[in-house]
């Protein structure tokens, strides 16, 4: 792989020196280098040496990202590419739906071509960074000279719309024009040529006075201050639902902005989140307990009003057994008691059920609200595996939780997370913390190959395993195994993995949808099919993981596992477990399961 | 063993369907390992391209486009497959067939198509080549459907002249087959065909070659005095003579078509031009050396440009004449009299000649499927369950249920009337006379939209036409999303042409009988204008027109625009 500043963390003048060097180098000389580089002192102590400035010739880097709906930006960016390649400069062209807007922090010189449809519309594939340029998270730009080349059709209103835009929006966020915008009209070969002509005249005017300008080096990531006792508040960036229309699911995928808080996460971690409970639940119990919900009470050293306590502290949403015990003092009714008397009789009873529910059939109690409150746990934080790599998102943390949802007992109830979650608009905020998960880890030596297995939301940190692969430049096998219910409405990030089976970062896929056939499908019936191959893989010394639900899917892929290595392996029964914990030890078998 | 096509050079670098089809051995491409690739329900461009030729292409739900797109999701992505039906007939088996995989594999509705073919739309990747199969059991197919060949041959669906009309559509299928390509790609792909290894030395397609067509091309057959095929917006149209009630031969016309870019100028839509008389025995010879003519000589670099109408503009008719009578090797006769009297449907009972009926139901936009308060599909299923004659499909995108015997017939009256099956006799004239193509959600190429819009435009209009009396006159109006021309709308008295989301370049003055083009009126306006603008122009033609003067020739004579016999003079 030939590094560019959208393929690897570095920016253009590294990549230069870097595509100068390795090259060169002996295997021996990079096995030392890889080493030395991943002892922690290494870097800072190596002497910086300044390039002599010497008769070279600077290669130039330009990056052309065209939006098109019919072809006309894309052939223009092309031929562009081709003309600015004979002059030495080295061109990056790609479409705007293709681009990753936040490698626009990397690149220095940009032209954009870009169409406009309907009435004012950006084209579909340049919707997004269309978006993501007008939002609050579009990077300052200030190291950025970019010229834009608009297409139209001046009998439209909106004639240029989104040339226009853009050009705008890359001036605000402190990018320099190499020459101004033109728009060109539905025949617009002559003002098109024209344009560029400028722009390449301009350019490379410059090749001989731009000199090679240090980029600022990382910040230093000082350790946080946030807990999950003083959580960081998170503001939401993003809230999407990756199901699509008709899905029995709601699996939402949640961008958190974590600017400030000095987080420092790898991928196979988690983000721990002080949920809150559900404003209309806990109004329906105060009704119930007929309590004012100003009444002031003390939880955990604290005096605050009921409403707040409840909402905000208390655990209303599940009933263990030391609640229903505790509730059975204030309570005389028959009934009650003999929740206690069956040994099962209170499981059964609790299971889907609330506080309400106990609230509402029991009545009346004898409890003050003070004694009401000390009955409750306080709420627990609720754990999500980490879906995004800091590498790739620096200020960022994604997270892929699926909404619980189900009724019981006549009542619409919903997770006390997941429920609230779902709600969540972008610029509200989430107390969040980082939680390590030392044992979900990437391999230390980073071109291990490994399979992750994993259904539903268990997909979550394969993301931020690839994401991570992809910015490092990792060229070891990759192989994802998934399965959710529906094809058309439940492939989670179907797209991110596409996209990383074609540039190399995923080296295969196979999927498991239960529900599109008769015959029930699952992720572990796609490893047995595949029993040759993973069996070959484990050879090869793949590392296997395996996230998402502990009793059916983990169990079930355990259970798989053990049979393909005996049979692949020949081995008897007692020795394919033993491998099992062998691969264990090794750290070769990893799960987050729950 | 027959020679490899080679064409003549031409100036130009081919465009990249060119290369596509070239590389695609013969029309197979990746496809066999795309369709089977799990990790997508859709297929990369280049195979797509190839897939037309199999009559289907890959669409996806525009509605959902953007919203799946944030939620990291590929498009909705199904594809459409376009069933190859000569003449638009089917017998009622097949019809069964049609409806079950409908609803079994489809969106649970049926196009039936402005060039007599169906469409199923919504099927999903993993079920194409069941689809395929199970129509093969009752010999339909969709090869050629689509793509750079001969589509779908159009005939008249005319129930007057029974006898004629079975022997004229017997020619429209004898058409079909023998410019059906012939490379075995359709069988191996769909029918688990055996796989041949095509020779690199000899030629596969006799009449194609390895490169097929510069672009689509379509014929139709029309039995004066019926234009229902709208003869002369076709690459080749046919123009049946009779005499005493026999089959004399064809009238030849070449180079029309409907299909134009928004903004250049260099494309248009245009009239097929008459050239002669052929007899019957020399249909297929005559059509097929037409077809190597555009194939040597049409347009490969510039898609756009590559219909054979512009091949003829570009060469002139008198090249053209010369270079078909070499082909040939004879010449063909004078054009001989005839007369269209209308492009528009007849609707409800007729009696053919032979003692059997034929029944014309009014289908709205051609959509066939079970509405809320009109159970359409539900009824027609019921109705191919007793019928014992055909069905034909009209170029209006209307059906016919064809040849039902007296006995017959008390039966399917009385489905009709349990399903309130209508022949359109409550509706206006007007929307008796109205097309639209599909356009949004599912075509890609549309701007605006078109099947699922004109209905409710009609029904706004229809106020005009209540108040003025033109309730029972007759208007055809059509409406098409995109240029392209699906629904022919260059051809309509009233057409619209989609320009971007509820918009609409508005043309008028194309004639009844279908021998001229319409020209722009009012451009990229939206209903309220488009009321505004039609209102004074139907007062002043309800007020002034004369004895029998149709809509397009009014606005004619009234100055609102003026003729075009020449599509080289649309724009103008």
């Amino acid at each position: 792989m030939r590094l560019q500043v959208v393929n690897s963390p570095f920016n253009e003048e590294q990549v230069k020196l870097l595509n100068e060097l390795l090259p060169k180098l002996t295997l021996e000389q990079k096995i030392w280098l890889n080493g030395y580089l991943s002892a922690p002192q290494a870097t800072q102590e190596a002497i910086v040496e300044t390039i002599p400035e010497a008769n070279q010739p600077i290669t130039k880097t330009m990056t052309i990202l065209y939006g098109s709906q019919t072809g006309n930006s894309q052939g223009l960016a092309e031929k562009y590419a081709s003309a600015l390649k004979t002059q030495n400069v080295d061109v990056t062209v790609s479409s705007l739906g293709k681009f990753k807007a936040s490698n626009l922090k990397k690149i220095t010189n940009l032209l954009l071509i870009v169409s406009t449809h309907g009435e004012g519309d950006p084209p579909d594939q340049a919707i997004q960074f269309y978006e993501f340029l007008h939002s609050k998270r579009a990077p300052k730009l200030e190291h950025l000279q970019y010229s834009v080349l608009a297409l139209g059709d001046s009998s439209y209103e909106f004639f240029c719309k989104t040339g226009k835009d853009l050009d705008e929006q890359f001036a605000k966020l402190g990018a320099t024009r190499i020459v101004p915008r033109i728009d060109c009209d539905v025949d617009y070969d002559d003002a098109a040529a024209q344009w560029f002509s400028t722009v390449q005249q301009e350019f490379l005017k410059q090749a001989t006075a731009i000199s090679v300008t240090s980029t600022q080096s990382d910040e230093k990531l000082g350790a946080t201050t946030y807990s999950r006792k003083n959580p960081f508040y998170a503001e939401v960036l993003e809230n999407i639902n990756l199901n699509g229309r008709g899905s029995n699911k709601e699996t939402r995928h949640l961008e958190l902005s974590i600017e400030g808080a000095n987080f420092l996460f790898e991928p196979g971690d988690s983000i721990g989140i002080q949920p809150e409970n559900s404003e209309q639940l806990v109004h329906a119990l105060l009704v119930a307990l007929k309590f004012d919900p100003v009444t002031e009470v003390t939880v955990f050293d604290e005096i605050m009003s009921l409403k707040n306590a409840l909402q905000k502290k208390l655990e209303i949403t599940v009933l263990s057994k030391p609640v229903l015990e505790k509730i059975n003092v204030y309570t005389n009714h028959n009934q009650f008691s003999k929740l206690f008397e069956e040994p099962n009789a209170w499981k059964d009873y609790a299971k889907g059920r609330d506080l309400l529910d106990v609230v509402e059939e029991f009545a009346p109690f004898t409890w003050s609200a003070q004694q009401f409150v000390e009955i409750l746990r306080k709420i627990p934080s609720r754990l999500y595996s980490i879906a995004s790599s800091q590498l790739a998102n620096n200020d960022e943390v994604h997270l892929t939780i699926s909404k619980v949802s189900y009724e019981t007992n006549g009542r619409q109830r919903f997770g006390v997370c997941s429920g609230s979650v779902a709600e969540l608009q972008i610029g509200d905020t989430l107390p969040i913390y980082v939680h390590k998960n030392p044992n979900f880890r990437l391999p230390e030596q980073k071109e291990t190959p490994i399979i992750m297995i994993g259904a539903g939301t268990g997909i979550a940190p394969y993301r931020a395993f690839l994401e991570e692969r992809e910015e490092l430049g990792v060229e070891g096998k990759a192989w994802l195994i998934f399965g959710d219910q529906h094809f058309v409405t439940d492939f989670l990030y179907q797209t991110d993995w596409q996209r990383w089976l074609a540039s190399g970062t995923l080296s295969q896929m196979h999927i498991a949808f239960s529900r599109d056939t008769d015959k029930k499908i699952y992720v572990q019936h796609k490893l047995e099919e595949n029993a040759a191959s993973f069996y070959e893989w484990l050879e090869q010394g793949a590392t296997i993981y395996v996230c998402g639900d502990k009793k059916s899917m983990a169990a079930d892929v355990d259970v798989t596992i053990h049979r393909i290595i005996e049979r692949q392996g020949q081995k008897t029964t007692e020795q394919a477990k033993a491998f099992v914990q062998e691969l264990k030890q090794q750290k070769r078998y990893q799960r987050d399961v729950y | 063993m027959t020679e490899k096509i080679v064409l003549p050079p031409q100036s130009g670098k081919p465009s990249d369907v060119e290369r596509i089809k070239t590389e695609s051995n013969y029309l197979r491409g990746t496809l066999e390992r795309t369709m089977n690739d799990p990790l997508s329900s859709g297929i990369p461009e280049d195979d797509n391209r190839l897939m037309k030729f199999h009559g289907s292409y890959l669409q996806d739900d525009r509605d959902l486009r953007n919203e799946r797109q944030r939620q990291k999701l590929e498009p909705a992505y199904q594809f459409m497959v376009r069933v190859r039906t000569p003449g638009g007939a089917a017998t009622p088996a097949q019809w069964l067939v049609m409806d079950e995989m409908a609803r079994k594999y489809g969106n649970g509705s049926l196009k039936l198509t402005t060039r007599q073919a169906f469409q199923v739309h919504g099927i999903l990747k993993w079920n194409v080549k069941k689809y395929m199969q199970e129509m093969n059991e009752v010999l339909l197919d969709s090869l050629a459907a689509c793509g750079d060949v001969n589509r779908n041959v159009m005939c008249n669906v005319n129930p007057n002249q029974s006898a004629l009309h079975e022997e004229v559509y017997n020619w429209s299928a004898k058409l079909s087959e023998h410019l059906l390509p012939r490379t075995r790609a359709y069988h191996e792909l769909w029918l688990d065909g055996e796989k041949v290894i095509d020779s690199q030395d000899e030629e596969i397609e006799p009449i194609y070659g390895a490169q097929y067509l510069p672009r689509k091309f379509k014929i139709a057959i029309a039995i004066p005095p019926s234009n229902d095929v709208d003869v002369f917006s076709q690459d080749i149209g046919f123009i049946a003579i009779v005499e005493d009630q026999q089959l004399i031969g064809f009238n030849v016309a070449v180079g029309g078509g409907m299909g134009m870019t928004h903004g250049d100028h260099t494309t248009y839509p245009q009239l097929a031009r008459e050239i002669g008389f052929i007899t019957p025995d020399r249909l297929l010879e005559t059509a097929e050396k037409i077809i190597t003519i555009q194939r040597d000589y049409g347009n490969r670099s510039v898609r756009k440009n590559a219909r054979f109408k512009y091949t003829i503009d570009v060469k002139g008719l008198e090249w053209f004449n010369e270079e078909l009578t070499r082909r040939l090797g004879w010449s063909i006769q004078e054009a001989r009299p005839y007369t269209f009297e209308r492009t528009g449907d007849e609707f409800g009972w007729i009696k053919g000649a032979e003692g059997k009926w034929h029944y014309t139901l009014f289908i709205q936009n051609g959509r066939i499927k079970d509405f809320e308060d009109y159970q359409l599909l539900t009824g027609l299923r019921e109705i191919a369950k007793v019928h014992t004659g055909d069905f034909r499909l009209t170029p209006n995108q209307n059906l016919m249920i064809g040849n039902v015997t007296p006995q017959k017939r008390k039966k399917i009256e009385a489905i009709i009337d349990q399903y309130k099956l209508t022949d359109g006799a409550h509706y206006s004239a007007l929307r008796r006379n109205s097309i639209a193509c599909v356009s949004l959600p599912t075509c890609g190429l549309a701007m605006a939209e078109a099947e699922r819009y004109l209905p409710s435009l009609i029904t706004k209009i229809e106020t005009i036409i209540d108040e003025t009396g033109l309730n029972d006159t007759e208007i055809v109006i059509r409406m098409s999303g995109c240029p392209n021309g699906c629904s022919r709308a260059a051809m309509a008295e009233i057409g619209f042409i989609g320009k971007g989301p509820g918009k609409y370049n508005l043309y008028l003055g194309a004639s009844f009988t279908g021998n001229r083009l319409n020209k722009i009126y009012r451009e990229n306006i939206g209903e309220e204008e488009i009321l505004a603008e039609l209102r004074p122009i139907l007062i002043h033609y309800a007020k002034e027109r004369l004895e029998d003067e149709h809509f397009g020739d009014f606005v004619i004579r009234a100055g609102y625009v003026t003729a075009v016999y020449d599509g080289r003079e649309f724009h103008i």
